[in-house]
C-alpha cells in the first residue's frame, strides 16, 4: 500500500486536472444544447437584408426585430388559438386526473388495481392507432350538433371535428392515464389515517376531498398542470389533423407550414421558431422544479 | 355503515367518465382501426366491408414499408445509444460534486419543454448542407469547413452503406444463402443521423435527468467501502454503480424506445421521407397514406403495425411494475 501511496501534492494535483477535465466536459456539451439556440437569436436577430444562409453563424451587425415583428404577426392569431386550447384544456384534465387519483388510491375497489394499467396503458399508444375513428366520431358530433339545430351563439361548445372546442376534448380524454398516474401516486403518500379519521368524524367521499386530500394536492396540480400545458402546446399530431381550418390552427402547425412555405424567409421562420417555443421556455426556466417530477412520473415510478 | 357503501358506489360514479372515455377512445378505436386494416376501405368513401389479411400482405411486400423498418431499427439503435452515452456521461460528470451543477442540469434539459416541430424547424437550417460544388456552405458544414472536418450532406444525403454484393464479404454471405443482407434494406442511411443528432439534442436530457436520479439513490458508503478495499474509480462504476443503474437504463430503454417507435413530429418537420424514403419513418408513411392519399385500410394496417410493435415493449413493462408496487 506505501508503494503506491501518493504525496499529498502529487494527489492534489492529480485532483485539479481532473477537476478541469470535467469542466471542459461540460463546457463542450453546454456548447452542443446551446448551439440552436445561438442561431435562433442571432438569425432572429438579423435584418432581411443581413439574414444570409451562408453567414447563419456570424453576430448581427445592426441588431434589429424585424424578424420578430414579422414572424408574430403571422404567428399571432395561432399564439391566441393555442392559449384558447391549452389553457381549459389543462385546467379540465388536471381536475379529471386528481377525482380519478384520489379514487384509485383511497377508494379502491375489486378490479381497481387492474383498471389502473389498463388505463394507462392509453398513454403510451402511438396515435395513429385511434385517428381513423376519432375524425369519424368528430365529423359524427357536428353532424348531430347540425341535427339537433344547436344555435350558432353556442355552436363553440359542441367537440366536433375542425374546432378548438374539439382538439381540447380529445387532449383532455387522451391526457386521463398521465393525469391519473401522477396524482395516484401523489395521494398514496398521503397517510390513510387521515382519510379513515375525516370518516370517522361522519365526512363522506366528497368532503373526504374537499377538506383533506384537496388542500394537500397543491404540489401535485402544479406538476400535472405543467406537464399539461407543456405537452398540449408542443402537441402536433393531433392538431394537424383535427384542423383542416387555417383559422383554427395552434401555434406549432401555424409553424409547420410556415416552415414548409417558401416565401417565408428563413429568418422569419427561425424567429417564429422561438416565438412558439418562448411560452413553455418560460414556464421551465421559472418552474422547471415541477417540470422536472412531471417528466419522471412519466418513466412509471411507483 | 350504510352511508359508507353509498360512498363505493359514488367513488365508482366518479370514475366512469373516465373508464367510459378509456374504453371508447382508447380500446374501442383500437378494435375500430383494426378493422379499418381487414377492411377494402380505399377513397374518401368508408367501405368496412371484409378483406382479410390483404392489406397486411400488400404492406410487408411494400418496398417503402420496407425500408420504413430498415429506418426505424437503425434510428432506434442510433437513437437510443447516443443518448445513453451523452446521458449517463454528463450524469456521472454532475455527479462529481461540481460547481453550478444546478445550471447545467437546467441547461441539459431545457430542449425537453420545446415542440418536436421546434426542434426538427431549427435543426432543418442548421443541418442543411448548402451547396459544395459552389463551395456555398450552410449550416454545421461552414463550422466543418473551417476547421477541416469532411463536410456532410446531412438529411439530403441519399446514400446507404451496406454490405456490397461484390466484397469478399458479399460473395460469402451470397454462398451460403445470406445475399439477402447485402441489399440496402440491410444497409444504414446517412441521412438518418441527422434526425438522430437532433432527436438526441431534445431527448438526452431526460436520459440525464434519469441516470442523476439513479446515482443520487445509490448510497455513498458503498461506493466509499469498495475505494477501502482498494478498488480503482473504474472499478467502483464497473462493478458497484453500474450494476445498480440497471433498472433506470431498463427504464430509459422502455420510454426511449416507444418513442422512437412513434417518432413523427419531428421527422415531419426536418426532412418528411427524404431523399429515396432515406428519413421515411411508419407513423409518417401512415400520415401521408392515410389522409393525403386517402387510403384508409392501407393506413390502419400501418397502425396496428406500430401498436403491435409499442405494445411488445411496454405491455410486458406494465404488467412489471405494477406487479412490483403491489408487492411493495
Amino acid at each position: 500500500m506505501s508503494g503506491t501511496m501518493k504525496s499529498a501534492r502529487q494527489y492534489r494535483w492529480a485532483r485539479h486536472v481532473s477537476r478541469a477535465g470535467i469542466y471542459m466536459a461540460l463546457l463542450v456539451a453546454s456548447a452542443f444544447y446551446l448551439l440552436p439556440v445561438y442561431v435562433l437569436m442571432v438569425t432572429g436577430l438579423k435584418s432581411y437584408a443581413e439574414a444570409n444562409l451562408a453567414q447563419m453563424w456570424h453576430l448581427p451587425s445592426a441588431p434589429s426585430l424585424e424578424s420578430f415583428l414579422r414572424a408574430f404577426e403571422q404567428l399571432r392569431p395561432h399564439f391566441r388559438n393555442s392559449f384558447y386550447l391549452t389553457i381549459p384544456a389543462t385546467l379540465l384534465s388536471s381536475l379529471l386526473g386528481s377525482v380519478n387519483g384520489y379514487v384509485l388510491s383511497k377508494w379502491r375497489f375489486r378490479g381497481s388495481e387492474v383498471l389502473f394499467p389498463v388505463m394507462l396503458f392509453g398513454m403510451f399508444i402511438p396515435y395513429q392507432s385511434i385517428l381513423i375513428p376519432l375524425v369519424q366520431v368528430l365529423q359524427k358530433v357536428n353532424a348531430a350538433a347540425d341535427a339537433l339545430h344547436i344555435p350558432a351563439a353556442l355552436r363553440w361548445l359542441v367537440p366536433g371535428y375542425g374546432s378548438i372546442t374539439g382538439l381540447a376534448f380529445v387532449h383532455i380524454v387522451y391526457g386521463i392515464p398521465i393525469t391519473t398516474l401522477i396524482f395516484r401516486n401523489y395521494y398514496a403518500t398521503v397517510p390513510n389515517e387521515l382519510v379513515e379519521a375525516a370518516k370517522i368524524d361522519g365526512a363522506n367521499i366528497f368532503k373526504v376531498y374537499r377538506w383533506v386530500l384537496f388542500p394537500l394536492s397543491m404540489p401535485a396540480f402544479a406538476v400535472v398542470m405543467i406537464w399539461q400545458f407543456t405537452s398540449i402546446w408542443n402537441e402536433f399530431l393531433f392538431a394537424v389533423i383535427l384542423t383542416q381550418n387555417p383559422a383554427i390552427r395552434p401555434v406549432t402547425v401555424a409553424l409547420y407550414n410556415l416552415a414548409g412555405s417558401y416565401i417565408v424567409e428563413w429568418n422569419v421562420q427561425m424567429a417564429g421558431a422561438l416565438l412558439a417555443a418562448l411560452p413553455t421556455l418560460l414556464v421551465y426556466i421559472f418552474l422547471g422544479r415541477f417540470f422536472m417530477r412531471g417528466l419522471l412520473a412519466g418513466a412509471l415510478k411507483g | 355503515m350504510r352511508r359508507l357503501s353509498w360512498d363505493r358506489v359514488i367513488a365508482i360514479l366518479l370514475l366512469l367518465p373516465s373508464i367510459l372515455a378509456i374504453a371508447i377512445f382508447v380500446y374501442g378505436f383500437i378494435a375500430w382501426s383494426g378493422w379499418v386494416s381487414l377492411s377494402n376501405w380505399d377513397g374518401l368513401r368508408p367501405d368496412l366491408s371484409w378483406a382479410g389479411f390483404v392489406n397486411y400482405a400488400k404492406l410487408f411486400a411494400n418496398p417503402r414499408f420496407q425500408i420504413d423498418l430498415r429506418n426505424t431499427v437503425v434510428f432506434t439503435v442510433l437513437f437510443l445509444g447516443a443518448c445513453i452515452v451523452l446521458g449517463l456521461g454528463v450524469a456521472i460528470l454532475l455527479d462529481q460534486g461540481i460547481r453550478g451543477e444546478n445550471f447545467f442540469r437546467s441547461l441539459f434539459l431545457f430542449p425537453m419543454a420545446i415542440s418536436f416541430i421546434v426542434t426538427g424547424v431549427t435543426w432543418r437550417w442548421l443541418l442543411a448542407p448548402g451547396d459544395p460544388a459552389t463551395g456555398r456552405l450552410t449550416g454545421i458544414n461552414v463550422l466543418l469547413n473551417a476547421v477541416g472536418l469532411p463536410l456532410s450532406q446531412w438529411y439530403t444525403d441519399p446514400t446507404v452503406i451496406h454490405i456490397q454484393p461484390t466484397s469478399a464479404v458479399g460473395q460469402f454471405l451470397q454462398q451460403i444463402g445470406l445475399g439477402f443482407l447485402t441489399t440496402p434494406n440491410f444497409g444504414i442511411p446517412l441521412a438518418m443521423f441527422s434526425i438522430v443528432i437532433a432527436a438526441t439534442w431534445q431527448m438526452s436530457g431526460y436520459v440525464m435527468a434519469m441516470y442523476l436520479a439513479g446515482l443520487r439513490g445509490i448510497p455513498e458508503e458503498m461506493r466509499e467501502a469498495a475505494r477501502v478495499d482498494g478498488a480503482s474509480e473504474w472499478q467502483v462504476y464497473r462493478h458497484i454503480v453500474f450494476p445498480l443503474l440497471r433498472p433506470v437504463t431498463l427504464s430509459v430503454v422502455i420510454v426511449l424506445g416507444h418513442i422512437s417507435l412513434k417518432i413523427f413530429d419531428l421527422v415531419a418537420a426536418m426532412s418528411k421521407k427524404g431523399p429515396g424514403f432515406a428519413t421515411d419513418v411508419p407513423a409518417y408513411f401512415m400520415f401521408e397514406t392515410t389522409f393525403q392519399g386517402d387510403h384508409y385500410s392501407e393506413g390502419a394496417s400501418i397502425a396496428i403495425f406500430l401498436l403491435v410493435t409499442v405494445s411488445l415493449l411496454v405491455v410486458p413493462y406494465l404488467i412489471y411494475s405494477t406487479r412490483r408496487e403491489a408487492e411493495v
